[in-house]
């Protein structure tokens, strides 16, 4: 008769730990900052339909490096949480707190008791009235929770990537210092060290970049891409305006227009 | 598969108390249904009615308006309902029949086309959001069979077809592809005429506003349930102007320059009888009159 090896809680947890920190790790990265008019988030990503940056609510996005078909799982289930709160109670019922709440259950209780933890990290930020009341939540494999300031960054050369927003970030950047701090970032990670000539350059085209808007009445969530991804990131002080897109902008499923009620 | 994009299938999967059609009527109740006015006096027992929309197609897309009464019987339950709204950036839903009810739809099918949007990340095709809409009425049948029907008008900008489209429901949730224009609740009978004179095809949005106007002003004028505008209290009606760029909801300046224009003409022209000659190709109520208060009878444009 085999008895089954006694296998100590301890490392039980670490093997699990492990295995969902490796596949996070072997993701591009995705940063998130705070900047003087809302949340910025910005991830190397070269596909257009495969999103890491999405929409869940009015004030309210989600960004989320690791396994993708675990974190459009986790994405698909909080609009669906946060259109149905918003839906029976109000609109402004909905908020970042109480969506991370729910996803710290969900992560927390595969990564206990599954057979295997979910290979994924997410922030859910909300943008408030005033920088001030800005939330941004990260959420880790094991379903802990951190109450972030300023910004985040997270998957593949978190640490590098991190280290070189920390250097950089301050409050109050426009959204074209935030966002070029961002690529900065996103260009100085392991393999950019390895080579040692400084941050690798990001073409926008290979940028997945989206804004929590505060001017915004609404829906204050917008995907930049295209030639207002391109002259944001252009030359510094080339007296582009600090709107993010300018009035003739296509509107498209990613850049609604304010409707009420 | 994880679930579909539709919020409503979902909630009725999970939550289906919160879907207006959960609620069930017990058998057969009279008209003094939920929502009613309570109390003994004029309109007790009522439930409150929204009234009259119109639509017109235009060379860059819709415009809908709608009035701004509810009424309760005989009596007038809200001088300044509103009854055109946004269901998602290029479509606007206009809502006649029961308030209460209609209200609900259109907040579940804005939530609806929303939804469908973030999950599958892509715009609901227009013939989508129509035949999503058509669902919901369907849903409401019991209920309108018990007199509490909600019969919304439908317009938008077709971003595959590139025009403005206009369509109709009846309570079974039949929907019907409107040419031009369209109007529906009490008013429309009036407003139909109206429009069918004034409309032209390839109006600017501007002057489609105008005929808007002219066309609830005509209803107004033989309905009493369709509220004219309110100039002691500066209520004009909700006028939506739909188009590539998106939907915009008119401002109340704009509107007080269109409403003004339209109680000028219709001075003296109660009618608005468009000039026979010498017009100037306006949209109409801009006629001479009866050769008084000819001052003021400029047009608007």
């Amino acid at each position: 008769m085999s008895v089954p090896f006694y296998v100590s809680p301890e490392q039980l947890m670490k093997d699990k730990a492990d295995y969902a920190r490796k596949g996070i790790a072997r993701g591009r990265a995705v940063v998130v900052l705070a900047y003087e008019g809302g949340i910025v988030f910005a991830s190397e990503n070269a596909s257009r339909a495969l999103h890491k940056i999405s929409e869940i609510y009015d004030r309210v996005a989600f960004a989320a490096v690791g396994k993708y078909n675990e974190f459009e799982n986790l994405r698909v289930a909080g609009v669906r949480y946060a259109d149905l709160r918003g839906y029976s109670y109000d609109r402004g019922d909905v908020t970042a707190r109480g969506l991370a709440n729910a996803y710290a259950q969900t992560l927390g209780t595969v990564f206990t008791t599954g057979p295997k933890p979910y290979e994924v990290e997410l922030v859910v930020a909300e943008v408030g009235r005033t920088p001030e009341q800005d939330q941004v939540y990260r959420l880790t494999y094991d379903g802990s929770v951190a109450d972030e300031h300023g910004y985040v960054a997270m998957g593949g050369s978190a640490e590098q990537i991190s280290a070189r927003l920390g250097e950089r970030w301050r409050a109050g950047m426009s959204l074209e210092e935030a966002l070029r701090t961002a690529v900065d970032a996103l260009g100085s990670d392991a393999q950019a060290e390895a080579a040692g000539r400084g941050p690798r350059r990001i073409a926008p085209d290979q940028l997945e970049v989206a804004v929590l808007d505060r001017a915004r009445a609404r829906r204050t969530f917008r995907r930049l891409g295209g030639p207002v991804l391109a002259r944001l990131l252009g030359e510094a002080g080339a007296g582009a305006p600090d709107a993010p897109a300018g009035p003739g902008a296509p509107a498209g499923p990613d850049t609604p227009a304010q409707p009420a009620g | 598969m994880p679930g579909s994009s539709s919020f409503t299938d979902f909630v009725r999967e999970h939550a289906p108390e919160v879907l207006p059609g959960a609620r069930r009527l017990p058998g057969a109740v009279p008209l003094a249904g939920p929502g009613a006015v309570p109390g003994g006096g004029p309109g007790a027992g009522q439930p409150p009615h929204a009234t009259t929309i119109v639509a017109l197609v235009t060379a860059d897309g819709v415009v809908v308006a709608g009035d701004r009464r509810a009424t309760a019987g005989n009596v007038i339950a809200q001088r300044d309902i509103e009854k055109v709204f946004p269901a998602d950036d290029h479509s606007a839903v206009g809502i006649a029949g029961t308030a209460g009810l209609a209200l609900e739809m259109v907040r579940l099918f804005q939530v609806e086309l929303e939804h469908y949007e973030k999950l599958e990340g892509a715009l609901m095709s227009f013939e989508g959001k129509a035949n999503r809409l058509s669902a919901m009425i369907r849903g409401n049948l019991g209920l309108a069979m018990q007199g509490l029907a909600v019969v919304p008008l439908f317009a938008g900008y077709d971003l595959d077809a590139r025009r403005g489209r206009i369509v109709s429901y009846d309570v079974t949730g039949g929907r019907y592809e409107e040419v031009d224009h369209h109007a529906v609740g009490s008013g429309s009978v009036f407003a139909r005429g109206a429009l069918k004179k004034l409309f032209r095809p390839g109006l600017s949005s501007a002057e489609a506003v105008r005929v808007a106007v002219e066309a609830l002003w005509d209803a107004a004028d033989d309905d009493s349930a369709t509220g004219g505008p309110d100039l002691v209290r500066r209520t004009w009606p909700v006028v939506a102007v739909v188009s590539a760029e998106g939907y915009r909801r008119l401002e109340q300046e704009e509107l007080s320059a269109v409403v003004e224009g339209v109680v000028a003409g219709r001075t003296g022209n109660p009618g608005g009888a468009p000039a026979l000659a010498g017009g100037t190709g306006g949209t109409g109520g801009t006629g001479t009159g009866a050769g008084t208060g000819t001052e003021g009878q400029g047009v608007q444009r």
